[in-house]
């Protein structure tokens, strides 16, 4: 079978399972996030009473520990409050961690990680990003990786649901200033979506050969005669949260491209599943809390349609590389591994940029000028299509929110969307979401590239070593993680400004969106009429689809006319 | 100026000529210059974005001269110019009919009842003045005593007269009308400088204009996006410098004006003014812009019966012979039993006769006219040739004929009960002659709907509006009109406790709604509503109530109203639509224009082939300049609009304002730069 046929069986494939999915899984999410402490009815659905309602006494142990009342709901400032109290207190006890992990237990002779490599990967694992400016298998021992890494990777992508959730209950409720309660949305969120999920994840992936043990390695004698050392680890259960809970931080360097981590193609193409199977459901989450299944189907018809259309051009841009001989050969074939493949590489790069994963099975930087540029366009659209776990709903929703008021006005009425008013105050909040990032990504580049500190990690020079930079920034603000390998960001200059990205990048926007909730959820609903803008029809899909590629599109043009855009051209 | 609204069928007052004049740009350019005060453009960020640049570039052309660096302070300074123009076009058209208003004002002299004489601007509410005929009216207040015809023309533009008197709903008089003949009390209401024509002057001259929230809404995603496009710019340099493409602020600030949305901040405050204007053309006065939006967004309108939906009185619109009589011979009699009959349901069968049966008027010099009386209940004539004909209310025309033992054909109840439940009044026709009376036939009289209206309400039914007839009419009569007009729903036998309760119940699910009303019990729902259009006819308490004034009382306004708020909200969301989409094309002609230097690949994207940097970087500053000019009539026009459902206007202004957003510019920039390129120094 071609390479070619080959990847449009995945690409088949992967389509299958998700619109499988999708549906039992964005509705089990509903009931997870309506059910007892929420008033709103549960939804429709399953009448299967097989697990218990209320709360699991997991988790009323949980709520006990932490000293919550988990049966009161909270308005929108103590909501946030609470999520910016849980990330701060996380970001303390990794920094922490990893500062001393050498007198705590399965360190494996790690050393006590350095204090700005250690600020930037607590960050970068509390914002989702999954940023790694460290080697992992040589810096971080085996309690750090699970104990801080990998329940990182749980309750990141935990807040990242609950504060979509408080969004939608936003849209979804009326005349009430109570958004939920953060502590039960978070620990609902691991315990009765990521764990058990994660759970089986982690038995598929150790089926398919991804290790799992707490070896600190073993050295093995090659064929050749040599040496080499291989290292162990609870790889398989971290990994499938990595992909889960769109973390993509590895545990090796090499991360899903590394044999332990990503040992066949079919694993890769599980782990492709991994990664968009939660961002892909919560549309009908969505959907079914604010009681229009349409909705959710209108925000997934948009984020599947610029993600078909990004891996098209990717596809094709890395197939037609090089000239005849070498598409012969498998076209752009530097940076991947021959076990997956050009279209499976491609699948893998463009799920990983578009869902703010940032777990890679081939080098970025290795892409052809064309393909490089797209899979950094793809972060820059704000990781919406579909973004990271919760993080993409909600960024989705706000633009959803912009484009409304436009095409709103175009109707003729005063802009609502699902009978919510967008009045000044909404729209101070969506405008100012929608600046965060770009000013993040476009500052930081400006710095690095004028700045010495910031030149002395560039590699490449030119048009490159520009893509290369605002790549970096790209990802960290956009909490992605994914890197252009070429910049070695492992320097207190790249630790401090792109730390300070990916806070910035991540609790900004969920400061605005929490608030916006509240405004949302405050208003009483207007009722649907033929003069409503219908936000449900291909139409709107297309609309917000071009809102979307306007708002990326001008804002990243002149960078990227200058880097990747230049590089294709010349 | 043609619009949808222009072609209605429906009678509406033509708007005041002098409003129809053309844009006059001259004084438009004197208040533009004016306008160049940054205190006052702080307020629209847009616009003061970029005179801080072509203060910027002008300098830098002083210290760096070059034909470029002229060209583009001086084309920088004419968008600032232009932009401030459309807003001073917009004031422009409401002074003159402040002017006529002022000229309403100046009445200084009042007479209290002792005779003493006070100047006017001395009149506090509760002081009681005498205006006898050939006075003006010195202040807003009731007449409390007497009855006059009064002059309104210098407010409402029109000049027969109209009846106040004390009591009732048509007390209200207004400050600076003049009365015409009688001799009229008044109970001043209002305070010196509050007066109805002081807020007229002030709304027609845009002095009260107050941004409306989605004014304020769309400013903020303005501002957001100039912020986006100015970090874009400012971090661009540092990246250029990096790239070893350097560029020159002058360029930099150019591209900023390009990007950032100057087209809609330059129109967007005339937008809102020429929206309050045109409803002052259409003789309605808003008394907040955040009416006007509101008008727009209205799911619920609420209609009264008489006057809007049907014509004031009932009309003949069908005879039906009974008792085996001709259809002719029925007409003939009806014809010749109103011919005399002044009522306006008499004058309606002898129409109904002449237009149906093609029967004239006929000379009726001997014959004998019967008028009603409340005894008789019937009315009719007496013929030279001695017969008797009779028309009236079934029980007493049936009394009549049985009196002369004459008989009565069995269709006759079928007949006059099908009429009652169709909504309608049955008028019996009878003759008697030679001491035999018969039946002849039965006259249909019903409630006319207004022509044009039942299409109307099909319209506001696919913009998603509900209509809802209020009548004092029975239920069964009220379902049989609003079935015919197209009507969504009845409130039948209402009263003004039972329109309240309606507007709450409405507003309760969410719903905006409007109604007029003019008596002083519609005030509080009025006052409820969410649109309140008070008629000028009615009482000073409907007025205060309400948030506008229909000059014209015509109730039917309420619909145009609601499209006039439509408008507005389109044309803001067109034109912000327009300008965004335009920003392709200038990045298309201007960032091969700044690194196709160093990166000779870009060229590529230099789609236009424009002839050098200079001139493509000149001609998208140009178009943007020119492309406010060009817009500026629209602004005040309005974008074209028809009624239709959500999905299609969407589609609709997308295509127009979105796609042709994207692709006019590309046209406008190139044929600029096969004009700039002529310039010496820019090709």
């Amino acid at each position: 079978m071609s390479s070619t046929a080959a990847g449009w069986l995945q690409v088949a494939l992967l389509v299958v399972a998700l619109v499988a999915v999708h549906k039992p899984l964005g509705d089990w999410m509903a009931r997870v996030f309506t059910t007892d402490a929420a008033p709103d009815p549960a939804p429709e659905g399953p009448k299967s009473r097989l697990l218990p309602r209320g709360h699991w006494r997991v988790e009323r142990l949980v709520y006990r520990a932490v000293g919550v009342d988990a049966d009161s709901e909270q308005r929108w400032p103590v909501y946030l409050r609470s999520v910016l109290a849980f990330s701060l207190v996380s970001v303390l006890f990794l920094y922490l961690l990893q500062r001393v992990q050498q007198w705590l237990p399965l360190d494996h002779e790690m050393a006590a990680v350095e204090p700005g490599s250690a600020w930037n990967t607590a960050v970068s694992f509390v914002t989702n990003t999954n940023w790694q400016g460290y080697s992992g298998e040589s810096t971080m021992g085996h309690l750090v990786q699970m104990a801080g890494l990998a329940v990182q990777n749980f309750v990141s992508a935990g807040v990242g649901i609950a504060v979509a959730i408080a969004l939608v209950r936003g849209f979804a409720r009326s005349g009430t200033d109570r958004l939920g309660n953060f502590w039960v949305d978070l620990t609902r969120a691991i315990t009765r979506v990521l764990l058990p999920l994660a759970t089986v994840a982690a038995v598929v992936l150790v089926l398919g050969g991804v290790v799992q043990n707490l070896s600190s390695g073993t050295d093995a004698n090659t064929l050749a005669g040599a040496t080499q050392f291989l290292p162990g680890g609870p790889v398989a259960s971290q990994e499938a949260i990595k992909e889960l809970g769109t973390n993509g931080g590895g545990f090796y360097n090499a991360n899903s491209a590394h044999p332990f981590e990503g040992p066949s193609a079919w694993i890769s193409l599980f782990q492709v599943f991994l990664l968009l199977v939660i961002p892909f459901s919560l549309p009908r989450t969505f959907g079914r809390m604010v009681g229009d299944r349409r909705q959710g189907l209108a925000i997934v018809g948009v984020m599947a349609g610029l993600a078909t259309a990004s891996l098209a051009l990717t596809s094709w841009a890395q197939a037609r590389a090089g000239g005849a001989a070498l598409q012969l050969a498998g076209a752009a074939t530097e940076g991947q591994e021959v076990r997956f493949g050009g279209p499976l590489s491609a699948l893998f790069g463009t799920a990983t940029t578009l869902t703010s994963t940032g777990a890679v099975n081939s080098m970025h930087d290795s892409y052809t000028p064309t393909g490089g540029m797209l899979v950094l366009a793809n972060m820059m659209l704000g990781e919406v299509a579909p973004g990271g776990v919760g993080s993409g709903l909600y960024g989705m929703l706000v633009l959803a929110v912009v484009a409304v008021f436009v095409a709103g006005l175009m109707v003729g009425r005063t802009p609502e969307y699902l009978g919510k008013k967008l009045g000044r105050r909404e729209m101070t909040l969506a405008s100012l979401y929608v600046l965060v990032t770009p000013v993040l990504v476009l500052t930081g580049t400006a710095i690095a590239v004028v700045t010495d500190t910031g030149l002395s990690s560039l590699l490449n020079s030119g048009s490159h070593g520009l893509s290369e930079v605002l790549y970096a920034f790209t990802s960290a603000s956009n909490n992605n993680g994914s890197a252009f390998a070429g910049l070695s960001a492992n320097t207190p200059f790249y630790n401090t400004a792109l730390g300070l990205a990916m806070a910035f990048g991540r609790f900004l926007p969920i400061v605005l969106v929490v608030a916006l909730a509240g405004r949302l959820a405050v208003q009483g609903k207007a009722p649907v009429t033929a003069g409503t803008l219908p936000t449900h029809q291909p139409l709107f899909v297309g609309l917000l689809g071009a809102v979307v590629l306007v708002v990326v599109g001008l804002t990243y043009f002149p960078a990227l006319a200058l880097g990747p855009l230049a590089e294709a051209l010349a | 100026m043609t619009t949808a609204l222009d072609r209605r069928p429906v009678s509406t007052p033509e708007p005041r000529p002098q409003q129809r004049a053309a844009i006059e740009w001259g004084p438009a350019l004197a208040g533009a210059v004016r306008k160049l005060d940054p205190r006052g453009l702080v307020r629209q960020p847009v616009v003061f974005v970029v005179w801080v640049g072509s203060v910027f570039s002008t300098v830098l052309a002083i210290t760096d001269p070059s034909v470029f660096g002229w060209l583009i302070a001086g084309w920088l300074w004419l968008t600032v110019l232009f932009a401030n123009a459309a807003e001073a076009v917009a004031e422009g058209r409401g002074k003159a009919q402040a002017d006529t208003l002022r000229k309403a004002r100046q009445t200084t002299v009042a007479y209290l009842l002792d005779g003493a004489e006070v100047p006017a601007a001395d009149l506090r509410p509760g002081m009681r003045v005498v205006v006898v005929a050939g006075q003006v009216i010195p202040g807003d207040g009731d007449v409390v005593e007497g009855i006059a015809s009064v002059d309104e023309s210098a407010i409402t533009g029109e000049s027969a007269p109209v009846i106040r008197e004390s009591g009732g709903d048509r007390s209200a008089v207004t400050g600076g009308t003049t009365v015409l003949s009688d001799r009229i009390v008044v109970e001043i209401t209002s305070k010196p400088g509050e007066t109805f024509v002081d807020r007229m002057i002030a709304l027609v001259e845009g002095a009260s204009r107050q941004r409306t929230p989605n004014e304020i809404a769309l400013n903020i995603l303005l501002s957001s996006l100039t912020i986006v496009f100015l970090i874009v710019v400012i971090t661009l340099q540092p990246l250029a410098v990096y790239s070893g493409a350097e560029q020159s602020l002058t360029t930099l600030i150019a591209l900023v004006v390009c990007l950032i949305p100057t087209t809609i901040g330059a129109l967007l405050s005339a937008i809102g003014i020429a929206g309050m204007d045109r409803l002052v053309q259409r003789n309605v006065l808003a008394m907040s812009g955040r009416a006007v939006e509101a008008a727009g967004d209205v799911n619920t309108l609420l209609l009264d019966k008489t006057g809007t939906i049907t014509l004031g009185n009932r009309q003949a619109s069908e005879f039906v012979a009974v008792g085996g009589c001709s259809d002719d011979e029925v007409a003939d009699a009806a014809q010749l039993a109103s011919l005399a009959d002044e009522t306006p349901e008499g004058r309606s069968i002898v129409v109904l006769a002449k237009e149906r049966y093609g029967l004239r008027g006929r000379d009726l010099e001997s014959a004998v006219f019967v008028p009603f009386t409340a005894q008789t209940r019937m009315s009719g004539v007496d013929l030279p040739d001695g017969r008797q004909l009779r028309k009236g209310a079934a029980g007493a025309v049936l009394a009549w004929v049985r009196a002369q033992d004459g008989p009565v054909p069995a269709d006759v109840g079928d007949v006059v009960d099908g009429i009652s439940a169709a909504g309608g009044t049955p008028l019996l026709l009878a003759v008697a002659h030679g001491g035999s009376a018969r039946v002849l036939g039965v006259i249909h009289l019903k409630d006319v709907v207004k022509e044009g209206m039942a299409e109307r309400f099909a319209e506001l039914r696919r913009m998603g509006i509900r209509t809802v007839m209020i009548t004092g009419d029975n239920e069964r009569t009220a379902r049989a009109i609003a079935t015919e007009a197209g009507i969504d729903d009845v409130l039948a036998e209402a009263t003004p406790e039972d329109k309240l309760a309606l507007i709450q119940r409405e507003q309760s699910g969410g719903r905006l709604v409007a109604m007029t009303g003019d008596g002083t019990n519609d005030a509080p729902a009025l006052a409820q509503a969410d649109v309140g259009v008070a008629m000028n006819t009615g009482t000073t308490a409907a007025k205060e109530a309400g948030n506008m004034v229909d000059l014209d009382s015509d109730p039917t306004k309420l619909i145009e109203i609601v499209e006039i708020g439509k408008q507005l909200l389109i044309t803001r969301g067109s034109l912000t639509t327009f300008s965004i989409a335009n920003d392709l094309a200038k990045y298309f002609a201007i960032l091969p224009a700044m690194f196709a230097g160093v990166f000779p690949g870009l060229d590529a994207l230099n789609v236009m082939r424009l002839s050098s940097p200079e001139s493509a970087i000149l001609s998208a500053v140009v178009f943007n300049a020119l492309i406010i000019v060009a817009l500026v009539p629209l602004a005040l026009r309005g974008v074209r609009y028809r009624p239709a459902s959500a999905s299609a206007m969407l589609r609709r202004n997308l295509l127009l304002y979105g796609v042709g957003g994207v692709v006019l510019p590309f046209v406008g920039i190139k044929l600029i730069d096969l004009l700039v390129s002529l310039i010496p120094g820019i090709a």
